[in-house]
């Protein structure tokens, strides 16, 4: 009986052993990542330089509409009369009519500003982040239409869906301080 | 419309010859002669962070609570209604992001790349289940996990799962945390969170794969109790190791001696065997005498085999790992672009998918990328064997578990396997003895 006491008595203290072993483990891994703490939070971005336009922020967001949407950058747009972002590729006529428009959802608005020049803009409610005027933008004009990951409306899931599905790898933490990746205009 | 044409193929010559400077503005931006002020792009602020801290108080609170609630109250209904809550509040309100299990692959990636920090609110969302797990069992599962409390609340016609098929398919969660290691450490992808097959429930909206993946887990998860949280849950895998070792657990009694030493050798089980179908996740073991006379040379030599297999499934297990690493690797993003790009540089695909566009876009040498591609395939072998000889090493040490015998005085619920979710309690006739108890000593007072 005696022997049989010290026996469990040798388990227990194993036991507790092994209990305090795990919880320094805990004590480590936490002060481990307290030295890597960081200040403050991080948001997804995607670098509009990388972006190939492929569509993918339209479709892999997690939100029915996704977060991404086209936005301006006024001061490298050319304000051309003839805008690639704007038009479909065989427009039938040089105006707004929704026929000659290249944007699905027709979320861009193109107003008179003095001959010749005409400025366009996105109407963030109606984008869906397809990337349509991105890419034609991109490819005939100076690409100043761009993708952006609008935080108003990003939930900031913990792994971003369509950065998993970004074929570009354009898609990034940021921090939460500077959560843009704007075009700028380029002097090279 | 002929001028129209003649402009694109002007545009398009011009382009070929400038396609190297790519990012030059082709219209140089207009000096205006009327008034006319240029915007400025829109840039709405992020969401106030203040949420997350919120989360992490009432997550400490809710643990804390269900800690109480399964230990001390004893009460299935008051675990019930703080399910409920957890499943509101940290499912639908919160929208499941950030969860504990999902913050696995961010500590495993903070520990692997220096430039990754995380966020203080999920070391905390990390760290407090296992503490809570390390004193109390898995009050967590039982209570405060919200993807748990969405596979109980659909649970209605529990049928028992044999223990042979139920070890078997558990090896599948050894399995998908060891991938989720290895992803977060090399590829710095989380899978726990791609593959979340809740998180599209509670948000309303998601991939629809992942939402037909949650409606079958669901759809199971009516007759085969938390199919998630037994097979599949990687973190639910950690958790089972710290709840073998917890200090206090889940007794089916409510003798507070044996749920505060928590250990078999005294238990005041009457066997009645009233609780024994009671746990729809087959958590309930039954009590057991000494090792027969008959069973004991058998099976001291069986333990003995095991004993000795170990090593070799460890081994077997790590060649395994090691030999599969080429089809692993495969499911990195760099490795499948160069293996694509290898094989259109080749001429054996004709076209170009939307990844290898983007590659060529950048204008990076083909080598620095079949460089790097191979660099990452090489750190897949080590990391393979690793966890090929972690799975030996699970499938030993359970036929070494399943050799042992394990005396029993009385019905108790399996330290490793019990979810703390109290089902059993009211089938014990100690409990209902308890329970009177409390409540002449109530009257009494009054």
């Amino acid at each position: 009986m005696a022997e049989n006491n010290k026996g469990i008595a040798r388990r227990r203290f194993l036991k507790d052993s092994l209990w305090a072993a795990c919880l320094a483990f805990l004590g480590g891994i936490t002060g481990f990542l307290v030295g890597r703490f960081r200040k403050t939070d991080t948001v997804w971005q995607l670098d509009p330089y990388k972006c190939i336009a492929c569509g993918n922020c339209a479709t892999y967001c997690v939100l029915e509409k996704s977060a991404v949407t086209a936005v301006h950058a006024y001061a490298v747009c050319g304000y051309c009369r003839i805008c690639f972002g704007f038009f479909g590729p065989e427009p039938f006529d040089i105006n707004e009519g929704a026929e000659n428009q290249l944007c699905p959802t027709g979320a861009i608005k193109r107003t008179f500003v003095e001959d010749p020049y005409y400025e366009y803009t996105i109407d963030e409610s109606l984008c869906i982040g397809c990337g349509k005027c991105v890419k034609g933008c991109n490819t005939f004009g100076n690409g100043s239409l761009f993708l952006q990951v609008r935080h108003d409306r990003c939930v900031n899931c913990n792994e971003c869906s369509i950065a998993a599905a970004c074929p570009s790898g354009a898609y990034k933490r940021v921090p939460v301080e500077a959560p843009y990746i704007l075009k700028k205009v380029d002097h090279a | 419309m002929m001028r129209f044409g003649y402009i694109i193929i002007g545009i398009s010559f011009f382009l070929c010859l400038c396609s190297v400077v790519s990012a030059v503005e082709r219209f140089p931006p207009p000096q205006f002669e009327s008034d006319y002020q240029q915007p400025l792009t829109t840039t709405p602020a992020p969401c106030q962070s203040i949420y997350e801290y919120i989360d992490a108080v009432v997550l400490l609170a809710a643990l804390s609570l269900s800690s109480y609630l399964v230990l001390k109250k004893r009460s299935r209904r008051a675990i019930f209604i703080l399910m409920v809550f957890s499943l509101l509040y940290f499912g639908f309100w919160r929208k499941g992001c950030v969860c504990p299990i999902g913050a696995t692959g961010n500590i495993i990636l903070s520990i692997f790349d220096r430039d990754y920090a995380v966020p203080a609110v999920i070391v905390v969302f990390f760290l407090l289940p296992l503490v809570f797990t390390l004193f109390f069992g898995r009050t967590f599962c039982a209570a405060v996990c919200p993807q748990g409390a969405i596979q109980d609340f659909v649970l209605l016609q529990p049928v028992s799962v044999p223990d042979w098929l139920e070890s078997g398919l558990r090896l599948f969660a050894y399995v998908y945390l060891g991938l989720a290691i290895l992803f977060a450490a090399i590829g710095k992808a989380f899978i726990i969170c791609r593959y979340d097959p809740f998180v599209s429930f509670f948000r309303l909206s998601g991939n629809f794969n992942i939402l037909v993946l949650g409606a079958c887990f669901l759809v199971v998860g009516v007759f085969i109790g938390r199919p998630y949280c037994r097979f599949v849950c990687p973190y639910g895998v950690i958790l089972r190791q710290l709840s073998r070792i917890s200090k206090w657990r889940v007794t089916i009694t409510p003798d507070p001696a044996t749920a505060r030493r928590a250990s078999a050798e005294t238990s005041d089980c009457v066997k009645c065997q009233l609780c024994e179908d009671s746990c729809p996740f087959g958590a309930i073991r039954e009590p057991t005498a000494n090792w027969p006379i008959y069973e004991y040379g058998k099976g001291k030599k069986r333990l003995a085999f095991f004993i000795i297999l170990l090593p070799i499934f460890v081994f077997s297990g790590g060649w395994l790992g090691f030999s599969l690493k080429t089809a692993v690797s495969r499911m990195h993003d760099t490795v499948r672009l160069a293996e694509r790009v290898y094989l259109e540089q080749t001429g054996q695909v004709k076209g170009t998918t939307d990844a290898s566009l983007a590659f060529r876009a950048t204008g990076k040498e083909v080598k620095a990328l079949y460089d790097e591609a191979s660099d990452i395939r090489a750190k897949f072998g080590p990391a393979g064997s690793l966890l090929g000889g972690f799975v030996g090493l699970v499938i030993g040490l359970k036929l070494i578990g399943v050799s042992i015998w394990r005396q029993r005085t009385g019905y108790e619920p399996d330290r490793a396997s019990c979810l703390a979710c109290g089902r059993c309690f009211q089938y014990c006739p100690r409990e209902h003895v308890r329970l009177k108890n409390a409540r002449e000593a109530m009257s009494k007072s009054q």
